[in-house]
């Protein structure tokens, strides 16, 4: 079997099978709860988020080493870099409560600063530990060499509450994240859950740090929630589809990194989560391109052939060539322009819903009923047929269109 | 302040410097315009920029790593307003997919391509090695009159101290019609200004102004120039022109500083090692930005904390 046929069914061997298994699941918990960031309209949040981790990491390796402890424990760096990204979070509320600058500058200030403090930190550990090499520079990146059973048993743990966490607080973010003021109307408290969702994608991304790193995680959280948009107009199918596409995404993205060589894994995940997402753009049904592109066109479509009718109908030649294509394919017309019998008999009931709508107009004066005339909708629609029958008989038998 | 300044801080300074300034002064407008994280996107796709540039030319060149990351921005500009438009997505969300989109790509080339013997690893992409950009030939303050000394200035410097000056007489020309169009976009347009190219220009300039300042800081850090000045300017004035001013001299400031306590200040507590200067020196802009944030004059938003007592 092919490297990649063996990685899919996890016979590549225990540590790819780990990493596959735990970039599944934290691909899940990060599209599931990116959704409500997305739908909140505060992605980027998470970016600032993610870069705030890195100062965190360092700190925490100061502070192990220093207790005289290892310093690599993948717990205790999480830890840190948990409390630096908090502290990131809480800075751009204050900024963006308490000064004139916008979410995105504070965004933005928090990101490149925190990281800079990082990098700082890093080169401290470099000198510090001289000889022990701390490694730290994988979190930006994620570790492409794989992981330790116990830190698959921290992606898997920390995934699977976050998934359960989301699970539990769905209404009251889905309610946040819609309406902030019915929510507030309901009695709920919009700030802290605000904070709840901020603090669900602060724990996804410290998870995916060891994976992805701190600068890829932030397309975990969002490009799945992007793409489940475009499968769903309801909100909470799209919280799942958003956590299948990721966890999908995380699955084969880490599949195919372990099949061949010099694919790193956190780049990978983030490209199949891509591609998932471009064939969405394209093709989903109702909000894709695809689908739109072919709506236009039936549109399209239609308003010619009523317009062609209606110019049959008052004799007058059709110049436009799409139109004279378009009725002569429904044998409407000959390919000179001459219509046919079916044409005429078509022209004639265009012709004469266009005098009913008239006639309507007159005797109906609210615009919820005639307002909906837009050349295109049937009158049979809009009306019954006792209605027309009304119509009819105000515009007397029906009127024959002439022949050539 | 003798000749080992001149050998080994000199350059880094001024280079420190000119990058800093020649992305505060888009940061401005970037910032006023509520585009400021359009930097963080900039900063993310400058990496495969580069590394597409070096792939299709074979050499790490000032002017093909330069066109290649205008033209990474560029392309993401454009692949973000498609996401925004065909998928009808807000733009944070599609900035989102796009330069995370792109920036994987870029680490994945750079790991499937042998870079190793030139100095085009990712850690340097992202942290830039200000330290390196170092005046050998330099002997002392002489060495300023000396031109066999003076043609071994680092390339670095000469090619961020034209991107400064471009960047520089970019703004003095377009100043009247970046202020208008800044403010009352309509009314730009009502005068005939071209906004909507106005715009992407400024964009292709921070462009710019981030791939040359990514040897020295590094292609993330580059976002704390971006925007740190410009924000803690804008606390301090309620003036376009004077937090222009403001944001070069606190450009200015961070650069020096940050390079001073990156190399000096590890000494004064018993230090060996330097620390990374591009890191000190966003680290310094966050400081002054704090600082505004906590004591600037003009720190608040009109209409609060002004209630009648």
């Amino acid at each position: 079997m092919s490297p990649f046929v063996d990685a899919l069914l996890l016979q590549a061997g225990y540590n790819a099978a780990l990493v596959a298994i735990g970039a599944g699941l934290l691909g899940f918990a990060a599209g599931s709860s990116g959704t409500f960031l997305f739908l909140r309209k505060r992605a980027l949040v998470s970016d600032a988020v993610a870069h705030a981790t890195l100062p965190g990491v360092g700190l925490a390796f100061i502070l192990m080493v220093s207790l005289g402890g290892d310093g690599r424990s993948l717990l205790g760096l999480l830890l840190g870099s948990a409390a630096t990204a908090w502290l990131g979070l809480l800075l751009i509320e204050w900024i963006t409560r308490n000064t004139r600058l916008a979410e995105d500058t504070a965004i933005g200030a928090v990101l490149g600063v925190f990281f800079g403090f990082g990098i700082v930190l890093l080169t401290v550990i470099q000198t510090m530990s001289a000889g022990r090499q701390a490694g730290l520079e994988g979190f930006l990146l994620g570790f492409t060499a794989g992981m330790l059973f116990e830190d698959a048993v921290v992606i898997a743990v920390g995934g699977s509450l976050a998934v359960l966490a989301t699970w539990l607080l769905r209404r009251p973010m889905t309610l946040v994240a819609f309406d902030r003021d019915y929510a507030a109307a309901l009695g709920y408290d919009v700030r802290r859950i605000d904070l709840l969702i901020m603090g669900l994608v602060m724990a996804v991304t410290v998870i995916g740090l060891k994976l992805v790193g701190l600068i890829l995680i932030v397309a975990m959280l969002i490009i799945p929630a992007v793409t489940a948009r475009f499968w769903t107009q309801r909100s909470n199918r799209v919280i799942w589809i958003a956590g299948g596409v990721g966890g999908a995404a995380g699955y084969l993205g880490a599949v195919l990194s372990a099949s061949a060589p010099a694919l790193p894994t956190g780049p990978i995940i983030v490209l199949t989560a891509a591609a998932i997402f471009v064939f969405s753009l394209l093709f989903a049904p109702v909000r894709g391109v695809l689908a739109a592109l072919l709506r236009h066109r039936r549109f399209q479509a239609r308003v010619h052939r009523r317009q062609g009718l209606l110019a049959l109908a008052a004799r007058h030649p059709i110049r436009e060539a799409y139109t004279l294509r378009l009725l002569a394919r429904e044998g409407l017309v000959r390919p000179d322009g001459v219509p046919t019998d079916a044409g005429r008999a078509q022209a004639a009931k265009v012709a004469r819903d266009e005098r009913r709508w008239d006639v309507a107009r007159e005797i109906h004066q609210d615009a919820g009923l005639t307002g909906r005339y837009d050349g295109l909708t049937p009158i049979e629609e809009v009306f019954t047929a006792d209605e027309i029958a009304e119509f009819d008989r105000r515009l007397g038998p029906p009127v024959a269109v002439e022949a050539g | 302040m003798g000749a080992e300044f001149v050998q080994f801080s000199l350059t880094p300074i001024l280079i420190g410097i000119f990058s800093a300034i020649a992305c505060a002064l888009p940061g401005n407008f970037l910032i006023l315009r509520h585009q400021a994280l359009i930097g963080d996107a900039i900063s993310h796709v400058v990496l495969p920029g580069i590394v597409v540039a070096f792939l299709l030319t074979g050499v790490v060149a000032a002017i093909p790593m330069l066109l290649g990351a205008a033209g990474a921005a560029i392309v993401a500009v454009i692949l973000i307003e498609l996401v925004k438009r065909l998928g009808r997505i807000e733009p944070g969300a599609a900035m989102g997919v796009v330069f995370t989109t792109m920036f994987a790509a870029g680490v994945l080339i750079l790991e499937q391509t042998d870079t190793s013997r030139v100095h085009l690893d990712v850690e340097h992409a992202l942290m830039g090695n200000l330290e390196s950009l170092v005046w050998f030939r330099a002997e002392g303050w002489h060495s300023l009159l000396d031109p066999a000394a003076l043609a071994a200035l680092p390339d670095e410097l000469l090619r961020i101290a034209v991107v400064c000056a471009v960047v520089v007489a970019l703004m003095l020309v377009f100043w009247r019609w970046l202020e208008i169009a800044t403010f009352d976009e309509g009314f730009a347009r009502a005068l005939g200004i071209p906004a909507g190219a106005l715009g992407f220009g400024l964009v292709v300039t921070a462009a710019v102004a981030a791939v040359a300042a990514f040897d020295a800081v590094g292609s993330i850090i580059v976002i704390a120039m971006f925007i740190c000045p410009p924000a803690a300017a804008r606390l301090m004035t309620n003036r376009l022109e004077q937090q222009v001013w403001w944001s070069v001299a606190f450009a200015t400031l961070s650069a020096i500083l940050g390079y001073v306590f990156a190399g000096y200040g590890p000494l004064w507590f018993g230090g060996q090692h330097a620390v990374s200067a591009a890191g000190m020196i966003a680290t310094v802009s966050g400081v002054i930005l704090a600082l505004a944030c906590l004591l600037a004059p003009q720190r608040r938003r009109i209409g609060i904390g002004r209630e009648v007592v």
